[in-house]
Protein backbone atom coordinates (compact mmCIF):
# COMPACT_ATOMS: atom_id res chain seq x y z
CA UNK A 1 0.00 0.00 0.00
CA UNK A 2 1.50 3.41 -0.53
CA UNK A 3 -0.67 7.18 -0.31
CA UNK A 4 0.24 10.30 -1.34
CA UNK A 5 -0.93 13.68 -0.60
CA UNK A 6 0.00 17.06 -1.46
CA UNK A 7 -1.63 20.30 -0.47
CA UNK A 8 -2.05 22.99 -3.53
CA UNK A 9 -3.02 26.06 -4.08
CA UNK A 10 -7.20 24.79 -4.58
CA UNK A 11 -7.08 21.39 -3.03
CA UNK A 12 -5.41 18.47 -1.85
CA UNK A 13 -4.30 15.64 -3.89
CA UNK A 14 -4.30 12.13 -2.70
CA UNK A 15 -3.00 9.61 -4.68
CA UNK A 16 -3.15 5.41 -3.67
CA UNK A 17 -1.21 2.82 -5.31
CA UNK A 18 -2.85 -0.95 -5.37
CA UNK A 19 -5.97 -2.27 -4.03
CA UNK A 20 -8.11 -0.32 -1.60
CA UNK A 21 -9.43 -3.62 0.40
CA UNK A 22 -10.17 -4.33 3.68
CA UNK A 23 -6.50 -4.55 4.53
CA UNK A 24 -5.71 -0.91 2.80
CA UNK A 25 -8.81 1.14 3.62
CA UNK A 26 -7.87 2.19 7.43
CA UNK A 27 -4.38 3.88 5.94
CA UNK A 28 -6.69 5.85 3.38
CA UNK A 29 -9.53 6.77 5.72
CA UNK A 30 -7.19 8.31 8.24
CA UNK A 31 -4.88 10.18 5.49
CA UNK A 32 -8.26 12.20 4.21
CA UNK A 33 -9.33 12.18 7.89
CA UNK A 34 -6.16 14.39 8.35
CA UNK A 35 -7.11 16.80 5.54
CA UNK A 36 -10.55 17.77 6.63
CA UNK A 37 -9.69 17.67 10.51
CA UNK A 38 -7.42 20.62 9.34
CA UNK A 39 -9.93 22.30 7.70
CA UNK A 40 -9.59 21.93 4.19
CA UNK A 41 -12.27 19.94 2.37
CA UNK A 42 -11.43 20.32 -1.48
CA UNK A 43 -10.24 16.58 -2.03
CA UNK A 44 -9.19 15.50 -5.79
CA UNK A 45 -8.03 11.69 -5.22
CA UNK A 46 -6.22 10.31 -7.93
CA UNK A 47 -7.19 6.52 -8.75
CA UNK A 48 -4.81 6.05 -11.77
CA UNK A 49 -3.06 3.32 -9.78
CA UNK A 50 -5.95 1.68 -8.05
CA UNK A 51 -6.56 -1.50 -9.42
CA UNK A 52 -9.23 -3.02 -6.66
CA UNK A 53 -11.79 -0.80 -4.99
CA UNK A 54 -14.39 -3.43 -2.31
CA UNK A 55 -17.22 -1.33 -0.81
CA UNK A 56 -15.33 -0.27 2.30
CA UNK A 57 -13.05 1.36 0.13
CA UNK A 58 -16.14 2.85 -1.17
CA UNK A 59 -17.67 3.84 2.18
CA UNK A 60 -14.08 5.53 3.19
CA UNK A 61 -14.61 7.58 -0.26
CA UNK A 62 -18.61 8.73 1.43
CA UNK A 63 -17.88 9.26 4.52
CA UNK A 64 -15.15 11.23 3.57
CA UNK A 65 -17.74 13.46 0.93
CA UNK A 66 -19.93 13.57 3.55
CA UNK A 67 -17.69 15.55 5.52
CA UNK A 68 -16.52 17.54 2.33
CA UNK A 69 -19.92 18.26 1.21
CA UNK A 70 -21.42 19.32 4.49
CA UNK A 71 -22.27 22.71 4.59
CA UNK A 72 -21.38 23.41 1.07
CA UNK A 73 -17.80 23.82 1.67
CA UNK A 74 -16.15 21.27 -0.39
CA UNK A 75 -16.24 18.69 -2.68
CA UNK A 76 -13.86 14.90 -3.06
CA UNK A 77 -13.55 14.29 -6.99
CA UNK A 78 -12.14 11.63 -8.56
CA UNK A 79 -9.72 11.21 -10.90
CA UNK A 80 -8.46 8.06 -13.67
CA UNK A 81 -10.64 5.48 -12.28
CA UNK A 82 -10.09 2.37 -13.61
CA UNK A 83 -13.42 1.32 -15.92
CA UNK A 84 -13.71 -1.86 -13.61
CA UNK A 85 -14.15 0.08 -10.69
CA UNK A 86 -16.50 2.72 -12.15
CA UNK A 87 -18.17 -0.51 -13.74
CA UNK A 88 -18.74 -1.79 -9.47
CA UNK A 89 -19.65 1.59 -8.27
CA UNK A 90 -21.84 2.14 -10.80
CA UNK A 91 -23.47 -1.60 -9.98
CA UNK A 92 -23.89 -0.72 -6.14
CA UNK A 93 -25.88 2.57 -7.41
CA UNK A 94 -23.27 4.84 -5.53
CA UNK A 95 -21.42 6.32 -8.72
CA UNK A 96 -23.60 9.59 -8.57
CA UNK A 97 -22.35 10.45 -5.11
CA UNK A 98 -19.06 11.43 -7.04
CA UNK A 99 -17.83 13.74 -9.65
CA UNK A 100 -15.38 11.72 -11.56
CA UNK A 101 -13.23 13.08 -14.42
CA UNK A 102 -10.30 11.95 -16.73
CA UNK A 103 -7.51 12.94 -15.27
CA UNK A 104 -5.77 14.55 -12.39
CA UNK A 105 -5.46 17.80 -14.31
CA UNK A 106 -9.30 18.06 -15.14
CA UNK A 107 -9.92 16.93 -11.12
CA UNK A 108 -7.67 19.61 -9.83
CA UNK A 109 -9.11 22.03 -11.86
CA UNK A 110 -12.59 21.47 -11.13
CA UNK A 111 -11.81 23.46 -7.44
CA UNK B 1 -12.14 -28.92 -7.97
CA UNK B 2 -9.34 -26.70 -6.34
CA UNK B 3 -9.99 -26.05 -2.54
CA UNK B 4 -7.52 -23.84 -0.25
CA UNK B 5 -7.86 -23.30 3.41
CA UNK B 6 -7.06 -19.09 4.34
CA UNK B 7 -6.17 -18.23 7.66
CA UNK B 8 -9.79 -15.33 8.70
CA UNK B 9 -7.27 -12.48 8.47
CA UNK B 10 -7.90 -9.25 5.93
CA UNK B 11 -4.10 -10.11 4.86
CA UNK B 12 -5.65 -13.41 3.02
CA UNK B 13 -7.86 -11.27 1.10
CA UNK B 14 -5.04 -11.34 -1.61
CA UNK B 15 -4.26 -14.66 -1.31
CA UNK B 16 -7.50 -15.58 -1.75
CA UNK B 17 -8.11 -13.28 -4.94
CA UNK B 18 -5.00 -14.67 -6.32
CA UNK B 19 -6.66 -18.16 -5.61
CA UNK B 20 -10.01 -17.28 -7.09
CA UNK B 21 -8.44 -15.90 -10.14
CA UNK B 22 -6.50 -19.00 -11.43
CA UNK B 23 -10.38 -20.49 -11.62
CA UNK B 24 -11.79 -17.27 -13.10
CA UNK B 25 -9.04 -17.28 -15.94
CA UNK B 26 -9.55 -21.15 -16.70
CA UNK B 27 -13.59 -20.12 -16.68
CA UNK B 28 -12.47 -18.26 -20.03
CA UNK B 29 -14.23 -14.69 -18.23
CA UNK B 30 -13.02 -11.68 -19.69
CA UNK B 31 -11.48 -8.83 -17.96
CA UNK B 32 -14.73 -6.90 -16.55
CA UNK B 33 -16.86 -10.47 -15.44
CA UNK B 34 -13.21 -11.79 -13.75
CA UNK B 35 -12.93 -8.56 -11.90
CA UNK B 36 -16.80 -8.58 -10.67
CA UNK B 37 -16.07 -12.43 -9.46
CA UNK B 38 -13.44 -11.74 -7.40
CA UNK B 39 -14.81 -8.44 -6.11
CA UNK B 40 -17.80 -10.84 -4.96
CA UNK B 41 -15.78 -13.13 -3.58
CA UNK B 42 -13.62 -10.23 -1.15
CA UNK B 43 -16.87 -9.16 -0.21
CA UNK B 44 -18.19 -12.55 0.69
CA UNK B 45 -14.73 -13.17 2.45
CA UNK B 46 -14.76 -9.16 4.39
CA UNK B 47 -18.49 -10.44 5.61
CA UNK B 48 -17.18 -13.50 6.77
CA UNK B 49 -14.57 -11.73 9.00
CA UNK B 50 -16.01 -9.26 10.03
CA UNK B 51 -19.42 -10.79 11.01
CA UNK B 52 -19.38 -14.29 10.88
CA UNK B 53 -15.90 -14.66 13.41
CA UNK B 54 -16.34 -10.66 14.76
CA UNK B 55 -12.88 -10.02 13.78
CA UNK B 56 -9.89 -10.99 12.13
CA UNK B 57 -7.89 -14.09 14.04
CA UNK B 58 -10.84 -16.12 14.78
CA UNK B 59 -11.06 -19.05 12.10
CA UNK B 60 -10.26 -20.15 8.66
CA UNK B 61 -11.95 -19.57 5.29
CA UNK B 62 -12.08 -22.64 3.17
CA UNK B 63 -12.20 -21.60 -0.76
CA UNK B 64 -13.41 -24.15 -3.61
CA UNK B 65 -13.61 -23.31 -7.17
CA UNK B 66 -15.04 -25.71 -9.85
CA UNK B 67 -15.27 -24.64 -13.02
CA UNK B 68 -17.90 -26.96 -15.32
CA UNK B 69 -18.65 -26.69 -18.95
CA UNK B 70 -20.77 -23.56 -18.56
CA UNK B 71 -20.37 -22.18 -15.52
CA UNK B 72 -17.85 -21.24 -12.13
CA UNK B 73 -18.66 -22.57 -8.94
CA UNK B 74 -16.92 -20.74 -5.80
CA UNK B 75 -17.75 -22.10 -2.25
CA UNK B 76 -16.76 -20.76 0.67
CA UNK B 77 -17.08 -22.08 4.02
CA UNK B 78 -16.09 -21.00 7.57
CA UNK B 79 -16.95 -21.74 11.11
CA UNK B 80 -18.26 -18.25 12.85
CA UNK B 81 -21.35 -17.87 14.17
CA UNK B 82 -24.11 -17.73 11.46
CA UNK B 83 -24.21 -13.88 9.20
CA UNK B 84 -26.62 -15.22 6.46
CA UNK B 85 -25.65 -12.31 3.09
CA UNK B 86 -28.59 -13.43 1.09
CA UNK B 87 -31.47 -12.64 3.93
CA UNK B 88 -30.50 -9.22 4.89
CA UNK B 89 -32.23 -6.82 3.23
CA UNK B 90 -31.23 -4.53 0.29
CA UNK B 91 -30.35 -0.97 1.14
CA UNK B 92 -32.08 1.98 -0.38
CA UNK B 93 -28.68 4.14 -1.88
CA UNK B 94 -31.66 6.50 -3.18
CA UNK B 95 -31.27 9.14 -0.71
CA UNK B 96 -29.40 12.35 -0.22
CA UNK B 97 -26.00 11.99 0.52
CA UNK B 98 -26.36 13.06 4.49
CA UNK B 99 -29.08 10.41 5.25
CA UNK B 100 -26.85 7.33 3.47
CA UNK B 101 -26.14 4.85 5.98
CA UNK B 102 -22.84 2.96 5.32
CA UNK B 103 -23.78 -0.53 4.88
CA UNK B 104 -24.63 -3.00 2.66
CA UNK B 105 -23.14 -2.38 -0.60
CA UNK B 106 -20.80 -5.76 -0.37
CA UNK B 107 -24.36 -7.63 -0.49
CA UNK B 108 -25.53 -5.83 -3.17
CA UNK B 109 -22.47 -6.60 -5.08
CA UNK B 110 -22.68 -10.02 -4.56
CA UNK B 111 -26.02 -10.57 -5.39
CA UNK B 112 -25.51 -8.21 -8.67
CA UNK B 113 -22.22 -9.88 -9.95
CA UNK B 114 -23.39 -13.63 -8.89
CA UNK B 115 -26.12 -15.60 -11.22
CA UNK B 116 -26.59 -17.51 -8.15
CA UNK B 117 -25.89 -17.51 -4.34
CA UNK B 118 -27.34 -20.21 -1.96
CA UNK B 119 -26.38 -19.51 2.01
CA UNK B 120 -26.16 -23.05 4.36
CA UNK B 121 -25.46 -23.15 7.88
CA UNK B 122 -25.14 -26.72 9.66
CA UNK B 123 -23.88 -26.90 13.30
CA UNK B 124 -21.49 -29.57 13.13
CA UNK B 125 -20.80 -27.99 9.61
CA UNK B 126 -20.16 -24.69 9.46
CA UNK B 127 -21.65 -22.11 7.15
CA UNK B 128 -21.12 -22.25 3.62
CA UNK B 129 -22.00 -20.26 0.70
CA UNK B 130 -22.10 -20.84 -2.62
CA UNK B 131 -21.71 -18.81 -5.21
CA UNK B 132 -22.23 -19.05 -9.23
CA UNK B 133 -21.48 -17.18 -12.24
CA UNK B 134 -22.35 -18.68 -15.79
CA UNK B 135 -20.48 -17.32 -18.67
Amino acid sequence: MNITSAQYKRCDLVKMVGRIDSDTAQGLKETFKTITEAGRFKIAFDMSEVDFMSSIGVWVLLDTQKRCKRYNRGDLVIASVNENIAHTLDLAGLIHFFKIYDTVLEAVGSF
Amino acid sequence: MRTSTFPGRFESLVKISEFVARSVEAAGFDDPAAYCVQLAVEEACSNIINHGYGGEGKGDIKCSCEVTDDELIITLRDWGETSCPTSAPEPNFDVPLENLKLKGAGLILINKIMDEVHFESAPDNGNVLVMVKRR
